[in-house]
This record gives C-alpha cells, structure tokens and sequence, in this order.
C-alpha cells in the first residue's frame, strides 16, 4: 500500500504550486493493483486480458467502487499512458450520445484504427476501446442503434459499458459483454485505503473517526474521501478529526431525533405529529435519508411487536417509493407519521 | 429596494446565525482544495446568501460585478435554445427552472465551455471557476447525470455549488461527489434578533410581541418574515403590539377554499371550487404547494380522526401529479375525495 501511494507523496511537498486537488481524483487509482476490494473481478480481467481477445465489458455496481477508476487503468496498462489518448474513446453522460452522434463518432474513431501502427510496441492490442461510462442514463433507442454499431466495429473495436444499474440496459447489450459487478467495499479495505491518504495528507485521525466515515459512506469508496477531504479541512481549526464532524458533514440525523419521530409516529398526539412533520422539514433532514435511517433503528428496535414493525416497514416503503417518484417530502412524512399503526 | 435584499448579508463575516456552518465554511475557502457543494435546507433559510458570502470570499469583490450575457445553444435535433446566463469572471449561474426541458443540453454545453476554459484573470485567489445551478432539484435526472463525469475530469477547472431545498431528487452518484451542507431554517429568536436589527436600521420602533407575531407566522422562513416586516410597516405604522399580520394573498385564498369544502359538499361546490383552483393555478402558484397548503388547512379545521385520512389522500394525489402532467385534475380529484370523506363523516355523527 506505501509504495503504490508513494508517487503522490511529492505533490504534497510541493503544495504551494496552487494547484488544486480534489482527492478524490489525486488517489484514483493509477493501476488495476491499486483498485482495492474488486479482487475477483481484477482477476478475471487480468485474465482476459492475457488471452489477447478482450471481450465487450459490462461494468456495473453502486457509485464510487471504482468502475471508471479500472478501466481507464486496464486502458492505461494496455496502451500505456501516450497511445491511451488515442486508443480509447470515452463518452459519458456529458457528451451528446444521440443515435446518430454515437453512430458516427463510434466510426470516426475505429475506421483511424486500422491505420495506425504500434509504435513497435508489440505487445500493444490490435483494437481500441470505447468506454461508455454512465450507460444507463442512455434512452433506450440510443442503446438500440448501439447495438448494431457495436456488431459493425467489433474487429477494431472493444465497448465498456458502465453503469449503476444493469436493469437499464437492454438485454440485446448486456447478452453481448461480460458483465462484471463491483460491490460496495468493505470496511476493511475501505479503511486501509482512508488510513494511507491520512498519512499521506499528515491528517491527526481517531480510530473511532474514521469507522464512523466508513460507516455513513455506506461502501461509497468516492463518500469517504470526500468526506475525509472536507473534515480534514475543519479538523484545522478544531485539532483533529472526530465523529460528530463526520456526522454533520455525512448529513446523517441524529439518532436521538429518528427515536422521536418513531415515538411520535406510534404513540404520538395528532398535535405532536404536526410539529414533528414540520420540525423536520425546517431542519432541512432529507425525508428519504430519514426513512432509510428509521428502519434501520427499527431492526435494532426490541420496544415493538414485530406484527407493529411489519406495518411500519410497509408504509416507510410506500412513502420511499413515493419519494422516489418525486413526490412532495412534508405531504409524505405526514402521511406516514398520521398512518395507523394496529397492535 | 426591498428590505430583503437591502439587509442581505454579503460576507461570511456579516452573516447572522448558524455561526458553526459559517466557520466551517470560512475553513473551507482557506485552503486549495474547495469540495463541490450542495447547499439545503427549506425556503428563507439563507442558503443563496451563504452562498454568495461563499464567493466572495474565494474570489473577492470581483464576483460581485455580474453581467447578463445571452447565449445560444442547439439541441440535438436542431433546435435553438435563447439562454440568459448571469456570469462574473470568476462564476456562472444557471437557474434550470428557466429551461426544463432541455436542461441536459444547457447543462453540458454551459458546464464544458467554463470547464475548459482556465480562470483568465491570472491574480485571482483560486484557479478554479464556480458553476452556481439554483434549484438543483428541479434539474432532470439527464442533466444531473451529465454532471457526474463532468465534476471528476475537469475538477482542475471548475467547482459546482448546487442549491436546492432538500437532497431527495439529486440522484446519488452527485451527491457522492458532493459535500452536503444542511441549512435549517433560523429558529424563532434568530428571526426576531434579525427583525430588531433591521427594525433599528430603519429607524423605526418594533414591539416585541409584534416581532414574534411576525416570526411564528413566518414558519421560520427569514425572506418571508422581513416581508412581512416591510408589508406591516406600510399598513400601519407606529406598530401596535397585537397588529394583524397579513398573509400572502394566494394563502389567504387557500383559507378560504377551505371553508368552502367544509361548508357544503355538492356537486355544485366542486365546481366553484374548481374555479378558484384554475385562478391559483393561472397566478403561478405550483400545483405542490396548493394541495400541501390545502390538506394541511383541512386538517387544522376537522376533527382529529379525520386528519390522517387527509394527508395520506394529499399524499397520494400529489404523487400522482408528479407523475401525470394535468396538475388541475389531481387537485381537484383530492378535493372531491376530501368532500366525500367528510360528507360521511358528518352523516355518521348525526346518525348517533
Ligand atoms: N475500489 C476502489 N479502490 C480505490 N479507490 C476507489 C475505489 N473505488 C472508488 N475509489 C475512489 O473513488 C473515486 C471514484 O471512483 P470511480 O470513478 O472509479 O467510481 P465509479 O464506480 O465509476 O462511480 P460512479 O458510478 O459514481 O461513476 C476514485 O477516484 C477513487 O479515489
Ligand atoms: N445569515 C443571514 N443573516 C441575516 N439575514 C439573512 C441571512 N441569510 C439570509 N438572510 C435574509 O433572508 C433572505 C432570504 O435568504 P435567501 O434568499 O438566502 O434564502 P434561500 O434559502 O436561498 O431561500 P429560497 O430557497 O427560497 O430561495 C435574504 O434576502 C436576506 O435578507
Ligand atoms: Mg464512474
Ligand atoms: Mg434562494
């Protein structure tokens, strides 16, 4: 672990060149090795990637487990850092990806393969590849005409298609790659990682600290590091990191007012739940982050028969599901805490 | 000048309340390394003057000499897009509200263009731009995605501030980029403190009681107490302690279509009612606030076992208007539900 963040150690150093840094991309990681807790799926790439004959990818898992970080590193170990920039195309969900656009930038891109050579470098792959990062925010028709692009430039061409969720990709698409998952990290992992930037950035840390940052990241390798960017930076004025810092800055409500609002929800008078209702929504709480974290509290909760629990979850699911779809917080927070709850 | 704007803090040193979040956000702009942000919290909490203090403080006074500059952008299929853009030299800012339906293009053409364009002024404090979007929330989920790379390859160039009431519709991968810096709206004191201190630059004399007045029926939304200051000092002044304060129209308009629900339920009624939803509508109040005001005034004005039985119509018919796109007709089909609810209700007390 020393070693592979021992090359940005010197631009530490040398901090007063104002250059600015996210850490976030400082510490992505720079080769497949330094992706942590994907083993499995480094191991079957590295694999694939011996046989010469890489097949279309599919990337897909939460946010921030280092889908985007490991294919610009598998490109970067098979092309190295210079011919990368030719040799990978990479469209996200900021680059108009039309039907038409992707048709056309897709064979703009694979006809120049063909024609350019090696660089002597004969281990270099015979084909380029296309990153389609953020696929599923792509329309259905779009994947569609992908589809048959796809089948046109397959000698020339690898795609990786990445995305949050595989649901929203087409069947067509996802039948043709190898699909690969990427789960959310482990503590473990998560914390090694977060202990090496620590040292690296000289930030004075408690253990208690940083295993509340893994846990409000919630395996979101991305959440911790900026988190811990962010509370380092007040950890200057307030001497060192704490949990409490971690707390406010993961917008995590309190344990203290999610117990209220379960009170006020079952045992609560009508006046109680209004003031609640509104309390909340003033406070600024996000409503979905709270039913998230009542019915966490609820399977730790020992008070209520689990016939009152299993009414709960049922309307902390309905009211989610609302949100989801855009409806209004306050109206679904007062449905649910006015609900009735039979014992 | 509105008071509003008149008494606007405009440094992080001039804000009022939440002292904590103003020192951490005076840590923040210390160093190089400035997070994306997303500023929530509830309407007349403060978040947009935080957030200018926040700018001024990265780059200056600079930022506040701002010019409206017109764009033009084209739409994939062809389409032309006129945009106004409020820009300084140092940020942009964007109000997505403008431009809904094609905000994903906006977004990426507007957010590529600053990203690759370096901070041309050479003595500024920071080498970064800023990308102000209000109203976050209302983005499409295609826009916010084509935000998500955007924040990661050009983050030498260029920070995001995201404002927006609360964080539910901000899809998750933005808000793993992004620090979250809740905003709760002032407590009742912080109103009353903020009143005085107006009050006294005016010049004019405020009874306490009539300062609290003020600040309970503002439901701790700040901009709405000082207008509601400024609207009191119009109607009658010297002020007496137990003055009326006056609502916003639209509110008051609202009270009264509750008391005619509970008054007669008919056919007839739904009618006039549906009348008078069609004026709300036409006068720009969202669909949202008109059956989440309503149902909250219903409530207050039956008895408690009906209560629940409201919201959770509210609830379900504002769902269903998020999804459809005649807004009238949810409203309307809430209210009828509401009437034949209490209808029964009433039948059955008389019954006993
Ligand atoms: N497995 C990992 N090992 C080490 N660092 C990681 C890992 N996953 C994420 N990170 C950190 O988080 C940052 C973002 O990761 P990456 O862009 O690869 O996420 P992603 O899976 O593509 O997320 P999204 O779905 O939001 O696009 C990286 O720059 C790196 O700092
Ligand atoms: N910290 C503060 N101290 C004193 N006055 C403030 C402070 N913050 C805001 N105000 C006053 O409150 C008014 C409303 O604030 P602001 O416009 O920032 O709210 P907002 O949270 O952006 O609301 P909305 O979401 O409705 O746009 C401002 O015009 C200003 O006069
Ligand atoms: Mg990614
Ligand atoms: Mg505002």
């Amino acid at each position: 672990m020393d070693l592979m963040l021992g090359k940005n150690k010197k631009s530490t150093k040398d901090k007063d060149d104002g250059k600015i840094e996210l850490w976030v991309e400082k510490y992505r990681p720079k080769n497949m090795d330094e992706v942590s807790s994907q083993e499995e799926v480094v191991k079957v790439l590295r694999k694939t990637m011996e046989t010469k004959n890489l097949p279309h990818l599919l990337f897909y898992g939460p946010p921030g487990t280092g889908k985007t970080s490991t294919i610009l590193a598998l490109a970067r170990e098979l092309y190295g850092p210079e011919l990368m920039k030719s040799r990978v195309l990479e469209l996200n969900a900021s680059d108009d990806r039309g039907i038409d656009v992707i048709r056309e930038k897709v064979k703009n891109f694979s006809r120049l393969a063909v024609s350019q050579n090696t660089n002597g470098n004969s281990s270099c792959p015979p084909y380029k590849i296309v990153i389609l990062d953020e696929a599923d925010s792509m329309t259905n028709d779009a994947q569609t005409a992908l589809r048959r692009t796809m089948e046109i430039s397959s000698k020339v061409t690898r795609f990786c298609l990445i995305c949050n969720y595989v649901s929203r990709i087409i069947d067509p698409l996802t039948s043709r790659c190898a699909k690969f998952r990427f789960k959310s990290l482990g503590k473990e992992s998560m914390k090694s990682r977060l202990e090496e930037i620590c040292k690296c950035e000289n930030i004075p840390y408690t253990d208690e600290a940083l295993n509340e940052l893994i846990n409000v990241s919630e395996g979101d390798m991305r959440k911790s590091i900026t988190y811990l960017q962010s509370a380092s930076q007040l950890s200057k004025i307030e001497g060192s990191l704490t949990p409490n810092m971690v707390f406010e800055l993961a917008g995590v409500i309190p344990n203290e007012i999610v117990d209220q609002v379960i009170n006020v929800w079952v045992k609560g008078t009508s006046d109680e739940k209004m003031t609640m209702a509104n309390n909340i929504i003033l406070s600024g709480y996000s409503v979905s982050k709270l039913l998230l974290q009542i019915n966490k509290r609820l399977v730790e909760n020992v008070e209520f028969s689990s016939k009152i629990k299993c009414y709960m979850v049922k309307y902390l699911g309905k009211a989610e599901k609302a949100l989801v779809e855009g409806a209004d917080e306050k109206l679904q927070l007062l449905s649910l805490l006015y609900s009735e709850i039979h014992s | 000048m509105l008071w509003v704007d008149k008494y606007r803090p405009n440094s992080l040193e001039k804000l009022d309340y939440h002292e904590n979040i103003t020192k951490q956000l005076k840590a923040l702009t210390q160093l190089n390394d400035f997070p994306h942000i997303i500023f929530y919290g509830p309407p007349g909490a403060g978040k947009k003057t935080r957030i200018n203090c926040v700018l001024k403080e990265l780059f200056g006074s600079g930022v506040e000499k701002m010019k409206t500059i017109q764009k033009e952008y084209q739409t994939p299929s062809g389409r032309k897009i006129d945009l106004n853009l409020v820009v300084s030299n140092y940020h942009i800012e964007l109000n997505p509200g403008q431009v809904t339906t094609q905000d994903r293009v906006i977004i990426q053409n507007v957010i590529k263009e600053i990203a690759q364009t370096q901070q041309i002024d050479s003595t500024a404090q920071k080498r970064f731009k800023v990308v102000l979007l209000n109203e976050a929330d209302h983005l499409s989920k295609d826009a916010q995605h084509a935000l998500r790379r955007t924040m990661e390859k050009y983050s030498a160039n260029l920070r995001l501030i995201l404002c927006c009431d609360n964080t539910s519709k901000i899809i998750s991968p933005i808000q793993s980029r992004c620090l979250l810096l809740r905003i709760s709206a002032p407590e009742e004191k912080d109103i009353v403190n903020i009143l005085n201190q107006v009050a006294s630059k005016e010049g004019i004399k405020l009874p306490q009681k009539f300062a609290y007045t003020i600040a309970n029926k503002s439901n701790r939304n700040l901009r709405r107490a000082l207008l509601m200051l400024e609207t009191a000092r119009v109607q009658q002044y010297p002020f007496s302690e137990d003055q009326n304060v006056i609502l916003p129209d639209w509110e008051v308009y609202i009270k009264n279509l509750t008391n005619m629900i509970l008054q007669e339920q008919s056919p007839e009624r739904a009618l006039q009612v549906r009348g008078k939803l069609y004026e709300l509508i036409t006068h720009c109040i969202p669909p949202t606030l008109i059956i989440k005001t309503l149902a909250i005034e219903l409530a207050q004005n039956v008895d408690n076992q009906l209560k629940g039985r409201i919201f959770q119509e509210a609830a379900k018919y504002e769902a269903n208007l998020q999804k459809g796109n005649k807004a009238i007709f949810h409203i309307e089909a809430f209210v009828i539900k509401v009437m034949a609810i209490y209808k029964k209700y009433i039948i059955d007390m008389t019954k006993f």
